[in-house]
Formats: structure tokens, sequence, C-alpha cells
């Protein structure tokens, strides 16, 4: 007998479906809503300084949608309307000025893809693996395209020459939620690709993501993408502010700490299959596929092993690599049925390959919390399911 | 070239917002305060999370211990063990604390509450005066902990540029399972890709509104007076004032401070599982309750209705305010 999907006339091709106003701003339809933000409830004392993840595991191409793309408060996600927000720039500037949501809208935007990721992804897979999911171990990223003004030019809107010399400067950054999140960015990276944003992938930025203004810094680490800006001042010292000193400093074996480690070295993940996201077609053809990015540059190759590092393939990108943005991998491949410990390995154009965890241990032990860039590996099995695990 | 946008930004608007403080000492306000006053003002302001002694409740931060513990397993990092410099912490409570009351302590509390930190970390004794001429004479144990990012040079042979592709190790032996560990949110895994309807159903209770959990409740045979919902709608948005420490709702817990469902006309101190502080216990114990009078009363001004409570809110100024939020907290009945 025929597939009665086929052979029977289905309710939706006989009834008619909704009107145009339904669903003025849509969600996704109700059979996609498994692909939602989760958060790890043993992770922080409560929500509202708390961190979710994206649920990369269900998401193809690069570009991640405002409404799953992870969330990261230090107070809580707040609501500042248009109407009420500010912005002032002061400290070592000509002229300190203060602008309107209107007054920024008026200089001249550019539009760029940037990931955004946290320090701390994958940072709970230091001292072994311990969380089952891609969206757990490596969702603290999402990806977007941005519309908005470089930092440079509000900087020389208000002048820099009572800056002097700009090589020791510093733009200390803030925002107007109650944890105002204060960052110090050096003077020259504030210069280069730094920018102001009011939209993302199209629309106002989420509520969750800074509404109506937040900063973007390629390539460094999601906490100085200031949300809710508020304030930019220039000055002639790191302000060393709690962000900058108690947290987001890495502990090295022997006590001492790194600081000021701003840039996110090159990263990937194998997205499917994985943990969350099993075989579930038997044996025969299979799409493994990933994420791959760097802050450093444009990813260059990434390579796929099915037998936990032994061997390399190299996989196809998606695209070709864009600076400091997410780059999809994808290898085809023929299974048949046999466990994998499956790794992916990105390299970027500066030449730097993605380390292996104990590459990483070797250097800076178990206690740097943040920066843990190893190589993931999930160990998926005869049945198509698939592990987080660790691997000699 | 100039846009001309913008205006300037007049002296007392920069006063308003440039509040950060340097480790120099940059940027700090005239002021003092000495331990002894820190312990008073902390155990008001700062315990409720962070414990009478710093100790931390909770999952929330600890303050103070840790001393030589940086290279051990799991430091312990606190602002005595780790913080680098004595502005950052000064700062941060200046600016961001107490958490849902932010930027309400004077220069003066503030250098009260940095000193007791100080002294709960035996950094300084009990008759040092903290103040901003005082400032730099506080030395921080960790202060030459830090190195500036290395990864360039101590991790130089990352940039290998051609990596290895075939025969690159003998063998591969599992070493640890995160299934072991098992640690990974409930609702996740496989199973959830394989029942998707449990996962959509949890996700709709999730996103169910405030208002339409009360609507039962209007319908109920009980003598419950009608909700405004337009002002119960007002007093949503008081409540994020309170929603640092408490939960309402279907899922709601306790947690800095008690659930509030059906909080209005119930017994004083009566949810379970909380720990109230005694004075609060005891005007339970003397059979008073929650009735949008009392509730007014202790939400005016929560530290005078009632010297000793654990609630570290200053209070809501505008009586239309505390009518809202009460209106909105009748929506949530058990």
């Amino acid at each position: 007998a025929g597939d009665p999907l086929i052979t029977e006339v289905q309710e939706w091709a006989s009834a008619t479906g909704e009107g145009v106003d339904a669903t003025p701003y849509g969600l996704p339809i109700e059979y996609e809503s498994d692909v939602v933000r989760r958060n790890v409830e043993w992770l922080t004392a409560d929500t509202i300084s708390s961190i979710n993840f994206t649920p990369i595991h269900a998401l193809d191409g690069t570009i991640t949608p405002q409404g799953c793309a992870f969330e990261r408060h230090h107070s809580g996600a707040i609501e500042l309307k248009k109407e009420d927000y500010r912005l002032m720039i002061n400290g070592l500037v000509d002229q300190p000025l203060v602008f309107t949501y209107e007054d920024l809208e008026r200089f001249p935007r550019e539009n760029r893809v940037y990931f955004c990721e946290c320090a701390a992804n994958t940072g709970m897979e230091w001292a072994g693996a311990q969380l089952n999911g891609a969206q757990f171990t490596h969702g603290m990223i999402h990806n977007m395209e941005y519309s908005g003004i470089s930092l440079r030019s509000l900087l020389e809107e208000a002048g820099l020459g009572a800056a002097g010399d700009l090589k020791d400067k510093w733009v200390y950054v803030e925002g107007a939620d109650a944890s105002s999140n204060g960052r110090s960015i050096p003077m020259e990276k504030a210069l280069d690709d730094v920018l102001v944003a009011f939209k993302a992938n199209g629309e106002a930025l989420r509520k969750e993501h800074g509404y109506p203004v937040r900063l973007v810094v390629p390539g460094w680490e999601g906490n100085m993408w200031i949300k809710w800006l508020r304030r930019i001042e220039v000055t002639d010292q790191a302000i060393e502010s709690r962000e900058e000193t108690s947290k987001y400093t890495d502990t090295l074996e022997d006590g001492t700490s790194r600081k000021w480690t701003w840039v996110m070295d090159a990263k990937s993940v194998v997205t499917s299959p994985s943990p969350q996201s099993p075989i579930k077609h038997g044996k025969g053809p299979l799409v493994i596929t990933g994420l791959a990015w760097s802050g450093r540059g444009a990813i260059t190759g990434v390579d796929v092993s099915v037998d936990g590092g032994k061997n390399w393939m190299p996989a196809r990108l998606g695209a070709p690599g864009t600076d400091k943005a997410l780059t999809r991998f994808y290898l085809d491949y023929n299974w048949q049925g046999e466990e994998m410990f499956l790794q992916a390995r990105a390299k970027d154009s500066s030449g730097y390959v993605q380390p292996s965890k104990s590459e990483l241990r070797e250097v800076r032990g178990l206690n740097s919390i943040y920066h843990n860039n190893c190589i993931q590996t999930w160990w998926v099995k005869a049945n198509g399911e698939a592990e987080n695990v660790e691997v000699s | 070239e100039k846009m001309g946008l913008g205006r300037t930004a007049l002296p007392e608007e920069v006063a308003a917002w440039d509040l950060d403080v340097a480790p120099d000492g940059t940027g700090l306000p005239v002021g003092s305060g000495d331990a002894l006053v820190g312990e008073e003002v902390f155990a008001e302001a700062c315990a409720i999370c962070h414990g009478d002694f710093a100790e931390g409740v909770d999952n929330w931060p600890k303050l103070a211990g840790g001393a030589d513990t940086l290279d051990h397993d799991d430091p312990l990092k606190t602002v005595g063990s780790y913080w680098p410099y004595l502005s950052t912490t000064w700062d941060y409570v200046n600016r961001s604390m107490p958490f849902g009351n932010a930027q309400s302590l004077t220069p003066d509390e503030v250098y009260a509450i940095v000193a007791y930190i100080l002294y709960s970390n035996d950094l300084i004794e009990d008759d040092f005066v903290l103040s901003n001429e005082t400032f730099l004479d506080v030395e921080m144990p960790n202060a030459g902990g830090f190195i500036l990012d290395d990864r360039e040079t101590s991790e130089a042979h990352f940039w290998k540029a051609e990596p290895c592709m075939a025969d690159c190790k003998d063998t591969v032996e599992i070493t640890m399972r995160a299934a072991v560990l098992d640690v990974t949110p409930d609702e996740e895994g496989a199973e959830e890709a394989a029942a998707p309807a449990a996962a959509e159903a949890a996700v709709v209770a999730e996103a169910a509104a405030p208002a339409e959990e009360a609507a039962p409740v209007v319908e109920e045979p009980v003598a419950v007076a009608a909700i405004d919902a337009d002002l119960a709608k007002k007093g949503e948005k008081v409540f994020k004032k309170c929603k640092a420490c408490h939960q309402v709702g279907e899922k709601a817990k306790n947690k800095t401070g008690p659930v509030l469902n059906g909080i209005i006309n119930r017994n004083i101190a009566s949810v379970d599982g909380f720990k109230y502080s005694k004075p609060m216990k005891a005007l339970g114990e003397e059979g008073k309750t929650w009735t949008p009078e009392e509730m007014a009363a202790f939400l005016t001004k929560p530290k005078k209705y009632l010297k000793g409570t654990k609630m570290s809110f200053a209070g809501l100024k505008k009586e239309k305010d505390i009518a809202a939020v009460t209106e909105y907290l009748k929506t949530f009945q058990e």
C-alpha cells in the first residue's frame, strides 16, 4: 500500500491555513519549539546574573537568529526605551558629548558579520568532560550581522587631540544596567574595528542583547561587548574593573593569572551528530557538520577526524571563511554503523591550529576557566547516539 | 571632519555618570569608614547573599578567605586572595551593589563596607579608617599575581600551520565520559530529540503569562475581590525591583527572599522552607497577616517597619507603586 500521506487527501491539502494577519511578528512553527536557549541551573546563584546557551546543535548556516542567541547578564536584561537612551563620551576628549539614539543614526553606517563568544564558553570542560551536548559545551556563542557606526567616528566627533599620544590611551566603556559591566579597551582596538551597533540581522537588537545600542568588539571576548552602552571614557590607564580583574582573567597552574586575554583563539565543534543531535537514519550517507571561528582572522580550513585524532580529513567549508565570523563546515561521510570518536580542528589565517585538550592543559593547567578552545570529542555509538568524552 | 552631532555634556551630567575608580585612586570621592561601622552596613545590605562574615551564601560569591589557594585545584578567588586592586572593590560596591538596589549607598557606607571586607580578609586592623586619603596604604596580597597575555609566546607552538593529517597517534582510549558525571540538565539529550512533544509542553508552560494564570483565580468560588488588571499590569513593572530576590508563579522557588505566591492576606513568615529573620518570625507568631495595609507599611520603608528584617530593600517611594505591586501579587494565589 502506498504512503497514506500521499495516497490520502490530507487536511492541509484541503482546508485553508492561517491568514496574513494571524502573526504580525512570527515565532518559529510549533514543531521547532525544542530549538530554544537553555541554561544550566547549578552554574550560577540566580538566573538574573547568569548565562544561557544557543541551541547550536539544531541550527545550520552561520547566522544565529536573535531569538535563540545566548544571553549573559550580570544584573538582568533591562528595558531601555530609545527615547530614554543617552550615550556620553567624556574623559580625555576635546569636547565631552551626549548623543541621543537619533544622533547615532545620523553617522555613516556599516554592516558587518561577527561572532560573539563568551570567554567562558567550554569553560566547564577544563577539568574533564562534563556536559552532554554541543549547546552546553559550545553554545555561549552567536554570530550576527550588525548594522551600526564605528566607535572611531564617535571618538573623532568628540576629538582626540586632548588625549595626546594615542599609543598608551584606553577607552573605558560601560552599560546602563545596574552591573554597568565596565571594561577597558586599548585605543588601538577602539580605533580599529569596534562598532556601536543598533541592529542585528536587520532588526533592532533584542532586549537581552542590549537594546537599543550595544558595543561590538570583533574577535574579542563577549564580556567586552557592552550592552545598553551608555558611556565611553577616554583614559590614560586601564580602569581594572571587576570584569577585568576578578573575572575574565585566566589562572595558570602556578597560581599566577593572565590578564588582558581579550582575543578568542581559533576553535571549532561538530554540531551534528552530537549528543543532542544523534544519528537516526541508520547506515549510509551522513552529513557531519559544525562551526569554526577565530578572533585572530578568518578560518582557512577545518579538519575532521572520526577516529579520535589519529587521522584527519579536510572538511568542506559552506562558504569561504571571513574575518572574526562563524564558518560552517561539512564532511559528507558514508557511515557504516561503526563507532566514531568525532573531532574537528580549526585553522586560521594567522597560522594558528586549534590545540587538543592535553596541549592546552600542558600550558595552562586546569584552573583557567576562560578561553578553553580545545578540540572536542563526541563518541558516536553504533546506535547513532553520541556522548561527550575525552580520549587519550 | 566633524559631523556636528550630539551636544556638550554638562559637568553635572559627567559627574553623575563618571563614577569609575582607577587603581591609583583616580575618581575616589571624599569619605571614610571603618570595619566596625562596615560590619553593621554589611549585615544590613550585603549579608543576605554574601553571609555575615563575607563567606558567601549558596552560590553567591565568597568575599573572604582563600589565601594561598591559587595554585591548588579549584582555587578560592576572593577580594583577599585574588583581587589585585582595592579600587576594583570600591568601584563595584559603589556602582553595582547591593544586587537589586544598586547605587543606593553613600560614599561613607561604601568605604565602611570595603573596610569590613578587608577586615574579613585579615588585611586591616579594626581601628583602620579607610578613606580617600588612606586608600593606597592598603596592600592587596595578589597585586603581583598577574601577567599580561603571553599566548603568542608561551603558546607559539600552536601556530603550526600544517598539522599532522595521518597516523598522528597510536592509540585512542576513552579517559573520561560526561555521562558518568551526569550534570547535564534533565530535559536534555537524545530522549528529547525523540520526544519533542514533551519539550514543547514545557516551553509552553514557561511562556504562560501571569495574566493568564490569574484568570482561573477570579472564577473560583472563593470570595476573592476582583483584580484590577490594569493596576496589576503596572505592578508587574514595579515587581522588577523585587525580582532579584523574590519569585512568583507556578515554578517559583524560595531564593534570597521567600516565594510570594498567595502572600496577600496570608500569615506573616509562613512560607515553607524559608529562613526568616527573628523579628519577622515573631510578627508571624503574633498572628499578624500581610493585609494590603500591612504590606504597604512594610514596603514603604522595610527597615523602619521591622528593625532586623533581612530584606535589604530601601522601599517604594510612591504609594501608587505599592498599590500596583500589591495588586500584581494578588494575581498569584496558591
